[in-house]
């Protein structure tokens, strides 16, 4: 207050001056509106949107959910194991979860099934269920989270992928290994290669010592105790390796693409 | 000359002491962290509604996302916002000693005669600048609160790469529970808050134009 009225004119009236400068100034509501308007702009090129595009909220979210992806990724150590729990703590019964009824689930004669490899690996022979429960198979009891918010804790027997990856000649240095399934309307998930090396992402051929059941995706599905729920793909007819992002049944309709734990 | 005088006078009454009650950076603060909060409430209480951990639901009318997968994006996106502006709060509340001087120190005793002030009418609300014990123990218990919430979060969104926070919390399950629980402390915080604020209009103001 001190150094404003040091300011001020020996001799003039104060209210009067007040007037006269209000008048000087522009229109403030115009002035707001355009300033409004020119950071709206701003804010647009920032997030990388078409400018021609109206701003909108869905687009920002997206941008950040990608942001959040590299987030995850850098938080990701490949070495930290998942929690293990005792058979004790095994979740009884274990829901079934899908986007389907239990009726609707797919029902694979295992004579018929085959597991199909594709994209930048050397092998591309398919893989008889007979021929993979020849593998060397581990067991992990761990807790698998849905992005729904609930957890169960299961027990998964099979190989980890890590040695199924090196046994057909896959380029671990490619970005994805991209799973097909089949699940009614065509499930399918992308799966990073640095969660898809980790110790404990597992082709799974057993839940609980019992031969998978069909609640639980025979005759194979992917275990990543490292992933939300729906980045564990059941029913599992095909896997390629690729650079690509193939998008996924979930990631196209806005859950997060990485979905760590 | 003498006109000039006068008028001088007469402004300077007018404002007795220009005290700025809520410094700019407690205003911008409040305001956004205020705004973060409304977002991860409204999405997390969507979030909620996927899985229930009690036997009810958050009307859709008061969520936030239309689908969980909406409401998920919302709450890891505002999260950003709530984090670094808490985070801004935090610092600057110890650096400038305000935490010190407008918190501390909370008695006992200071609590009990300020709450039975309170509940007889008797709190005086003449210095917007000192805060009375009741609201001591609010303002930095809700701090504590905000501080569990972010860590119970983060417990829930990485228990496998942020494991040892998850432990801390109990485990998984059981840190949805502290996470659901810290938000029902800041919403009950934030109905008490409001309408005392609409009370006391002169605290209102204070947090708008910081006088």
């Amino acid at each position: 207050m001190g150094r404003l009225r040091n300011l001020l004119i020996p001799g003039v009236d104060k209210t009067l001056l007040l007037k006269d400068a209000v008048k000087t100034m522009p229109d403030l509501t115009r002035r707001r509106f355009i300033s409004g308007g020119a950071s709206l702009g701003a804010l647009t090129l920032l997030t990388g949107c078409d400018v021609t595009d109206q701003f909108s909220a869905e687009e920002m979210l997206k941008q950040v959910s990608k942001f959040n992806d590299g987030v995850q990724a850098w938080m990701f150590n490949p070495d930290a194991l998942a929690p293990t729990f005792p058979e004790s703590a095994i979740t009884k019964p274990f829901p079934f979860n899908a986007y389907y009824s239990l009726d609707e689930a797919p029902e694979i004669e295992a004579k018929d099934w085959k597991l199909e490899v594709r994209g930048l690996v050397e092998n591309k022979k398919s893989w008889t269920l007979e021929e993979l429960y020849k593998l060397p198979q581990v067991k992990q009891v761990t807790r698998h989270i849905c992005v729904e918010g609930w957890s169960a804790i299961g027990s998964w027997t099979g190989t980890p992928l890590r040695d199924f990856l090196q046994i057909v000649g896959a380029d671990t240095r490619a970005k994805y290994v991209w799973f097909q399934c089949a699940d009614k309307d065509g499930y399918n998930s992308p799966l990073d290669m640095r969660s898809a090396l980790h110790a404990q992402t597992q082709m799974t051929f057993k839940f609980g010592d019992e031969i998978l059941p069909r609640a639980y995706g025979f005759p194979m599905k992917i275990r990543v105790p490292t992933k939300l729920g729906f980045k564990n793909p059941k029913y599992v007819i095909s896997m390629e390796v690729t650079n690509d992002y193939k998008g996924g049944f979930w990631e196209d309709q806005g859950y997060n693409s990485f979905s760590g734990s | 000359m003498s006109s000039i005088t006068a008028s001088d006078q007469a402004s300077a009454k007018a404002t007795p002491k220009a005290k700025v009650i809520q410094p700019a950076w407690v205003r911008a603060l409040h305001w956004t962290n205020a705004f973060a909060m409304v977002l991860m409430i409204m999405s997390g209480w969507k979030i909620y509604n996927a899985s229930p951990l009690f036997d009810f639901t958050f009307s859709d009318s008061i969520t936030l996302g239309g689908w969980l997968g909406g409401a998920l994006l919302w709450h890891f996106a505002a999260m950003w916002l709530l984090m670094v502006n808490g985070l801004i709060y935090l610092a600057l509340g110890l650096a400038t000693g305000r935490f010190r001087k407008k918190l501390l120190p909370i008695t006992p005793e200071g609590v009990l005669a300020d709450t039975k002030a309170a509940l007889t009418g008797k709190l005086s609300h003449e210095d917007l600048t000192k805060y009375n014990y009741v609201q001591k123990l609010l303002y930095a218990g809700i701090i504590v609160v905000g501080i569990l919430i972010v860590l119970s979060g983060l417990a829930i969104w990485k228990p496998v790469q942020l494991q040892y926070l998850t432990a801390m919390f109990g485990g998984y399950e059981a840190a949805r529970y502290v996470h659901f629980f810290c938000m029902a402390a800041i919403v009950a915080f934030m109905v008490v808050h409001v309408v005392l604020a609409l009370l006391v209009p002169k605290s209102l103001r204070a947090m708008i134009i910081g006088r």
